[in-house]
């Protein structure tokens, strides 16, 4: 047998003045990490297996486990670094494109960490919002020119477009049925319900378990066109067209047929066991006017009562397309950053391309303000919001609402092995596996994305009152509530904001 | 009376179940010395089955159980006012006649019988040991009657999602 190159990435730690042998690890674990030696009478371990998921760790009735990086000594090139040589190791092992899951890897700078909120001093007062009212109720939609109101009457005159209210600034970004388990989408579509926001259905299709979820539903129509047809669109709260991906920009995706069992089969309406392949671009979409024809078709299929929302990716022109998009008739318009998740993508295109979402949020959101037409969108970045700090610095950029998925996904228990593409995990997420799903149950793992999202949306209350502003529409694009830390002049430009100690 | 209900949709086969009796049910209560040095009794509840499928099989508590008919010198008993059926070590005589008679294999026989006692027996409060430790619900300490375990039943299923 040739030698195998490839190096265990961890070391897992057994500590036998713990261990009773129980077996648990090794029961629980999909990778087949852990195994019992009968002969010996002890546990022992695979560990070029393991992926630091950490289910055996959390499991572990007695503490026994710890996951360590593996310390195998680099070489002592800078250039060649340990990473890079495990990858050639692993290409020329397999031949084949590096895949691999959720955000990069890579040590790009992350803006947030380098934008500080103001907070109210003396001369105007900061706000309680434990005792005041405080509003973080968002609305998207296009918002018209002006407001003519019958006096009389008191009734709005200005016929509104199709518009759906936020209970906070939180959504739960696209994460398809296949990708994740019908479990996992039930959690977060329980949430959503329960918190007055929306949950993305993904390219994968309406699962009919979910459709009692139509009130708190976006569908997306990707370039696979899974699952569309005329009830899913009916079902819709709202239609989100898909023609980008923040870890995977210009890139289409690849469900491998082993994942289309049954269910995931009927619900994208696609032949049992063969690979779902989202074509790259929309082959009915080489421009800004056959975007417009899609938006317009879908508006016309459900008779203009829906807001219709275009996901790209971040990407150098974003402002340009963003601004042709509006124009095209999008109510709603989705930037999703670089560092963004997902369940596979190739290694190369998540770590190379696209841009930072703070970068694509600022200046997409000025070059709507420039023409004079960012009410008719709403805005909304996706990709890496870590914490609700970030999500307030967004508003503050120029964000309606946020998509977040990450966070809802490490809230019900992913631990971000990053080895969704494997789907084998071990928490319940991103598998079909029907032992593996069963780990995963919706009535809890709902309540932990609520009481997660509960927490963020008081943690904005407190910024937001801190700042003297009691809603969210009066902070939206105030960018003098930001000041830039660590940024050189050119960064400060495109984020639109002053550097720490300059004032008004 | 309050009884242990076993649902196989949630069991993951983790065991933890028949770890945290040992515990509960050893000398010392701790969960490395009751394995290690006490190398003690079995688990009282054993989870049968595999990752595909499996469930946490414990006592019954039976209305009319056949190990308390069964037993020759007096050791099991059903309390009259609990319900609960419990083992006297101190009485048994390790015959074996109720490993046979039970239908759900709930009594082992090590040296003398034993069996779940539903934690009543100063090893806990609460919920027993067992249910306390299922990480994905599948054990659940609720009253018999017909209407709350259909409900959680419901539950169970999704029916009620």
């Amino acid at each position: 047998m040739p030698i195998n190159y490839l190096l265990p990435a961890f070391l897992v730690e057994r500590d036998t003045n713990r261990c009773i042998k129980c077996g648990a690890c090794a029961r629980q674990c999909s990778n087949e990490t852990h195994y019992k030696d009968e002969d010996l009478d002890i546990m022992c371990v695979h560990e070029e297996r393991c992926v630091n998921c950490q289910r055996c760790v959390t499991i572990c009735p007695t503490h026994a486990l710890t996951i360590k990086r593996h310390e195998q000594a680099q070489p002592l090139s800078n250039n060649w670094t340990g990473g890079y040589i495990q990858d050639i190791a692993a290409q020329a092992q397999g031949g084949a494109v590096l895949l691999s899951s959720m955000g990069t890897q890579k040590n790009y700078p992350v803006y947030w960490d380098h934008m500080l909120l103001n907070a109210s001093q003396v001369t105007n007062p900061s706000i309680d919002p434990l005792r005041e009212p405080m509003e973080t109720k968002v609305i998207l939609g296009r918002k018209p020119e002006k407001l003519v109101v019958d006096e009389k009457t008191k009734t709005i005159k200005t016929p509104m477009y199709p518009s759906r209210t936020l209970g906070v600034p939180i959504m739960f970004s696209a994460m398809s049925f296949g990708s994740i388990s019908l479990n996992a989408q039930k959690s977060m579509a329980l949430a959503a319900r329960e918190l007055g926001t929306f949950f993305n259905t993904g390219e994968g299709g309406l699962h009919q378990d979910l459709r009692e979820f139509h009130d708190n539903c976006i569908v997306q129509v990707a370039s696979g066109r899974f699952g569309v047809d005329r009830d899913y669109l009916e079902q819709a709260s709202i239609i989100e067209i898909k023609i980008g991906q923040g870890a995977k920009p210009g890139i289409g995706g690849h469900l491998p047929g082993e994942k289309i069992n049954d269910e995931v089969s009927r619900t994208r309406m696609i032949p049992k066991g063969t690979d779902a392949i989202s074509p790259a671009p929309h082959h009915d979409i080489y421009s800004i006017e056959d975007l417009r024809q899609l938006i317009y078709s879908l508006k016309e299929a459900t008779e203009y009562t829906k807001p219709v929302s275009v996901k790209i990716a971040a990407v150098h022109n974003a402002p340009a397309i963003a601004s042709g998009m509006a124009r095209a008739g999008a109510d709603i318009i989705v930037i999703d950053g670089f560092r963004g998740g997902t369940g596979a993508a190739p290694t190369r295109i998540k770590d190379n391309v696209g841009i930072p979402i703070e970068l694509a949020l600022a200046s997409v959101d000025q070059r709507l303000r420039d023409e004079g037409i960012r009410n008719r969108v709403s805005l909304v970045p996706a990709g890496s919001f870590r914490c609700s700090a970030d999500i307030v610095k967004a508003i503050a950029l120029g964000a309606d609402a946020v998509y977040c998925a990450s966070a809802p996904l490490i809230a019900m228990g992913c631990h971000m092995c990053q080895s969704c593409n494997k789907g084998k995990c071990n928490w319940g997420i991103a598998t079909q596996r029907p032992e593996l799903t069963r780990r995963l149950r919706p009535e809890v793992a709902s309540q932990r994305i609520v009481n997660l999202v509960t927490a963020w949306n008081h943690e904005i209350q407190e910024m937001l009152g801190g700042m003297g502003i009691n809603a969210i529409e009066s902070l939206r694009g105030n960018r003098l509530m930001l000041r830039g830390i660590g940024l050189n002049e050119k960064e400060l430009e495109v984020l639109g904001i002053k550097y720490a100690g300059e004032v008004m | 009376m309050k009884r242990i209900y076993a649902f196989e949709e949630r069991c993951l086969n983790c065991r933890l179940c028949e770890v945290a009796c040992k515990t509960a049910h050893s000398k010392s209560g701790d969960t490395f010395k009751a394995y290690m040095l006490e190398n003690a009794l079995p688990g009282r509840v054993h989870v049968e089955g595999d990752n595909q499928l499996s469930v946490a099989v414990n006592c019954r508590h039976c209305s009319h159980p056949n190990c308390v008919s069964g037993c020759i010198s007096g050791a099991l008993s059903k309390d009259p006012v609990t319900g609960i059926v419990t083992c006297d070590t101190a009485k048994c005589v390790a015959c074996r006649t109720c490993v046979a008679m039970c239908p759900f294999g709930a009594v082992t026989v090590i040296e003398k019988a034993h069996k779940c006692d539903l934690c009543t027996t100063g090893h806990g409060n609460g919920d027993p040991a067992c249910v306390r430790a299922c990480i994905n619900g599948a054990l659940i300490f609720v009253e018999s009657d017909e209407e709350q375990v259909k409900a959680v039943e419901d539950n169970v299923s999704g029916r009620g999602l």
